[in-house]
């Protein structure tokens, strides 16, 4: 079935195709083959697992029974590996090539991590199974806490935040908690216009209206503004150190102690604690709260958007509040508190059933062992190396959008060396995928015009780099000579041309619905 | 260091490209009282067969389900995988890749979301699903608040069947962005209950079926009241191979149906990594939370898969948007889309059949016992029995023959005064000799 040459008018702009392409004649790109839906390949009655008759019926439950079909097609088991590995073949991965997304890590993700998290002793492991059988989860995840609270400096942690926005959520209920226990609930937080959108979008979520504060002309909080904008019914301050300029906020103790000053906490985005670790503990810069992205610094696999995990740090002030539930030292060996009573009764709550993304906890604690202290100072220091690297050989040819001083562990370029080329941030990106490489993220953050932001992190070799580097200056001298074409038509090489996510969006088609007239004929109900 | 490329080398020879003397010039920013200039007291770096050896260790301290009877649920079940989905989520090109916002290069990651959410679509019998949650719970809470942008009300009314975890977490997430949560008392018929608590205020009713005491509810009647009443009927689900064989949410009158999907493709984990599923009716899609995948074309015109609506999202919306949620749970809905395909129709139904012949295999064993009582009637592969005595005491001395009799009501919600009662799941991986043994030790244990 080629149903993937079948489609309505295109969206992307009409430009002429470098040359008239060569056009295999069943619709495909070689090797990498169209692949139809699972719905599309008459499977209606297939299943790909032997299973034994069931030894009763069901008449028990009565008219509970689902009578109608489902409409669930299956597939056998070759059938299954060929299509999904051939759905893997259309993805870009860190095991393919640099990934620099700015503001997300992405890291190689060392393959010890996912053997350890297979162990039975970990995956066949239930969360309700008693106390006896789960001693050694409760220490690993006792050792990780360690762990994170000796690298922030901080002294308690909330291990169950299920991903970096979760622990946002969970780090501003605990402040809004610490207010109310104060009898001072206050209405409002602060954010830096450059903040991640989570940061805003969590504030709003637990009641608080939003304030922005102004950024420098070199890229840092505006401290006056920050003094302006303080006052008795800010709750919190949320500020993303180093910043998603890519810069370390240079008054940031100033601006935790202005904070404090005015009866706030400080809350910090951990999103970027990959440049700093080891060498920075947030604990010595007033942070009162701050999520640490396991998937980010410690190495967990992103998965094409998840699962993540987002433990939350805290300090003295805001570890009482914090939530349910915990591992504890008991005579019998390590517990949990799973209720919010007793001497647990300031927890705000529960983030959600269980206690957080074992998984991944496993993953990061190999990820930490395997570093070690030494280890864990030189993955920020190599990863603030390669960022400057770029920087630096990138700025003859591109615009950095803070040229003065270092860079944390990302570059940050604007778009103004584009400027008349009719070449957008957008089409360079795209151009990008052609040369073998995934973008940068683009427009983000929002100060800065036609923003590019490059993370490289530590675990690429200056090989990688500088083929990387090649591959951009090659393109910005393309850009800049006039060669729009290859980059309004962009990408031309991909498994995919440039994709109309406007008409996505205007008609929405979230699920697969069979053709008018050929409708599948799923099994009658039994 | 093994995850390191730089050489010594290399990193003189980019200072000097960068024009810094040494690292610590590339910190300059960083003020200098919070420079960390002495070692951490943690240990240092460690090769392969060390971290193993430890973490081995750990894994040893714990009993895997697998390794004897086992009747643990409540919100998390112990399912077989095939081995195919393991390889399959184990692919680099699944596993090391980021969110598909550059759709030329993740058309993988997209056509197995927009398969996902079909699937879900299907077994919920709604019309749409997104790209899923963290978890049941969460996508409860987040139903929930989505509830209340439809109806701009303000009140939910959870069932007294609803998983003690999931109204904790619902209660602390809706709460604090205003919404007034009321937790209806917990008993094992809960879900007739909620009816009388609708009124016009209500924005909507959450009604968990098979229950946390595993009984299984026809909702039409309380969707019928809540739509009277211009109310949502949200439906949760934490064993998502019921719906092979019990009626969809969709086809009982739910607006929007919630699940914990971890028993389709995802192992124990001892609580997360999991997924939440989360559908609705067509008509609510723009209020939903999280990523969609949606269909559309190419520049050739050939098909292809885009995450979209993201109007709704916190990167463009920032403080308007419908959630400030920034993630799926990805690489567990390709687990669920792979065991799920392989599966099929045919696959599932059998699955849910052989689940429920297996609790009822358990509930006989368990209910023929004197001083046993089952509890729940109507059930899927869960049921909750009454003891003669404390169900937490009773599980720790049944441990000792070996034995994992299940999760005592008292360790979800010590409040409820149920601490005689124990929840009891049997699921396809559970042997007839394991229900045997466990209904003699109980058997035995009672009589003394």
């Amino acid at each position: 079935m080629t149903m993937q040459t079948v489609g309505r008018p295109t969206r992307p702009e009409e430009v002429n195709s470098m040359d008239a392409r060569f056009a295999s004649l069943t619709g495909g790109r070689g090797l990498l083959q169209d692949e139809a839906l699972i719905f599309e390949r008459d499977g209606w009655g297939k299943t790909g697992v032997d299973l034994p008759a069931a030894e009763a019926g069901a008449d028990d439950l009565g008219d509970l029974v689902r009578k109608s079909p489902i409409g669930l097609p299956g597939l056998s088991e070759p059938e299954a590996m060929r299509h999904y590995v051939r759905l893997s073949q259309k993805n870009h991965a860190i095991d393919l090539a640099l990934y620099p997304l700015g503001s997300c890590t992405m890291k190689h993700n060392p393959r010890l991590n996912e053997k350890m998290a297979r162990l039975a002793g970990f995956a066949d492991l239930h969360p309700m199974a008693p106390l006896p059988t789960i001693q050694g989860a409760l220490t690993l995840m006792d050792r990780l806490s360690h762990w994170l609270k000796t690298l922030t400096g901080m002294p308690a942690v909330a291990l169950s935040p299920k991903a970096g926005a979760h622990g946002e959520l969970c780090g501003l209920l605990a402040i809004r908690a610490a207010h109310e226990a104060k009898g001072d609930p206050r209405r409002r937080v602060l954010v830096p216009t450059s903040a991640h959108g989570t940061n805003p979008a969590t504030a709003a979520f637990v009641g608080y209206s939003v304030t922005e504060i102004a950024q420098t002309d070199d890229g840092r909080v505006d401290l006056a503004d920050l003094e302006a904008k303080l006052g008795p019914d800010v709750a919190a301050i949320m500020v993303t150190n180093p910043n998603t300029c890519g810069l370390f906020e240079r008054d940031i103790i100033e601006i935790g102690r202005l904070t404090h000053a005015a009866g706030a906490y400080f809350y910090c985005d951990g999103a970027n604690f990959n440049a700093i670790v080891g060498r920075v503990r947030p604990g010595d810069l007033g942070v009162d709260a701050m999520h640490i992205n396991l998937h980010k610094t410690f190495s967990t696999p992103h998965g094409g958007g998840g699962p993540g995990a987002g433990p939350v740090v805290l300090s003295e002030a805001l570890a009482p509040f914090a939530p349910a539930p915990w591992v504890v030292h008991g005579p019998e060996g390590l517990t949990l508190v799973e209720e919010t009573v007793e001497e647990a009764a300031q927890a705000f709550g529960r983030m959600s059933a269980f206690h957080g993304q074992m998984g991944m906890f496993v993953r990061a604690y190999a990820y930490m062992r395997s570093h070690g202290a030494d280890g864990l100072r030189q993955v920020a220091e190599d990863a603030v190396l390669n960022a400057n690297y770029i920087k630096a050989r990138l700025s003859g040819v591109m615009t950095p959008a803070f040229p003065e001083g270092p860079c944390m562990h990302e570059a940050l370029f604007d778009d103004s060396w584009l400027e008349g080329t009719g070449v957008t941030t957008l089409d360079f990106a795209k151009a990008m995928i052609d040369e073998g490489f995934h973008p940068m993220t683009m427009y983000f953050p929002l100060v800065v015009h036609g923003a590019m932001l490059i993370e490289p992190t530590e675990t690429e070799s200056k090989q990688e780099l500088d083929r990387f580097c090649e591959a951009l200056i090659a393109l910005a001298q393309a850009a800049k000579s006039g060669d729009v074409d290859r980059f309004k038509g962009a990408p031309y090489l991909a498994p995919m041309r440039r994709l109309d996510e406007t008409l996505a969006a205007r008609k929405p088609r979230l699920t697969w619905k069979p053709e008018a007239g050929v409708a599948p004929a799923p099994l009658a109900a039994e | 260091m093994r995850y390191l490329p730089l050489t010594p080398d290399d990193r003189a020879q980019m200072l000097g490209v960068i024009g810094a003397a040494s690292i610590d010039d590339l910190f300059a920013d960083v003020p200098a009282v919070a420079r960390k200039s002495e070692p951490f007291d943690l240990p240092h770096h460690a090769g392969e067969l060390e971290v193993e050896r430890e973490l081995s260790a750990l894994a040893a301290m714990n009993r895997a389900a697998g390794a004897g009877p086992f009747f643990c649920g409540a919100g998390a079940y112990r399912h077989h995988v095939p081995a195919t989905v393991d390889h399959i989520i184990q692919r680099s090109e699944f596993l090391t890749s980021y969110t598909p916002y550059q759709p030329e290069i993740a058309q993988g990651t997209l056509q197995v979301l927009f398969e996902f959410q079909t699937q879900v679509a299907a077994l919920t019998g709604l019309d749409v699903a997104n790209a899923s949650m963290y978890d049941g719970s969460t996508a409860c809470a987040e139903a929930v608040m989505m509830a209340r942008r439809v109806t701009r009300r303000k009140r939910a009314v959870l069932s007294g069947g609803l998983h003690p975890h999931y109204a904790a977490t619902t209660q602390t997430i809706a709460h604090a962005e205003g919404m007034d949560i009321v937790r209806q008392t917990v008993a094992i018929d809960a879900e007739a209950a909620v009816i009388e608590a609708i009124d016009s205020e209500t924005a909507c009713v959450v009604v968990q079926t098979p229950n946390v005491f595993g009984v299984a509810t026809d909702v039409t009647k309380i969707a019928e009241a809540a739509h009277a009443a211009g109310a949502l009927l949200i439906v949760v689900t934490t064993e998502a191979i019921s719906y092979g064989l019990l009626k969809s949410p969709g086809e009982m009158g739910a607006d929007i149906a919630v699940a914990e999907g971890q028993s389709i493709g995802n192992a124990l984990n001892f609580g997360g990594p999991y997924i939440g599923l989360f559908t609705c009716k067509e008509k609510l899609v723009r209020q939903m939370p999280g990523r969609l995948c949606g269909e559309t074309v190419d520049a050739d015109g050939r098909r292809g898969f885009v995450l979209t609506l993201s109007t709704r999202e916190q990167h463009i919306r920032r403080d308007k948007a419908t959630s400030n949620i920034c993630t799926n749970s990805g690489l567990c809905a390709l687990a669920f889309t792979v065991h799920l395909s392989l599966l099929g129709e045919t696959g599932l139904r059998q699955l849910a059949a052989i689940n429920h012949a297996k609790a009822q295999r358990l509930a006989a064993a368990l209910g023929a016992i004197p001083g046993v009582e089952v509890l729940t009637k109507r059930y899927f592969n869960e049921i909750a029995i009454r003891l003669p005595g404390n169900a937490t005491q009773m599980v720790e001395a049944l441990l000792e023959e070996g034995i994992v009799a299940g999760v005592p009501f008292s360790r979800l919600d010590p409040a409820a005064g149920l601490d005689d009662v124990l929840l009891c799941a049997a699921t396809e991986t559970t042997l007839d000799e394991d229900i045997d043994a466990f209904a003699q030790a109980l058997s035995r244990r009672i009589g003394r």
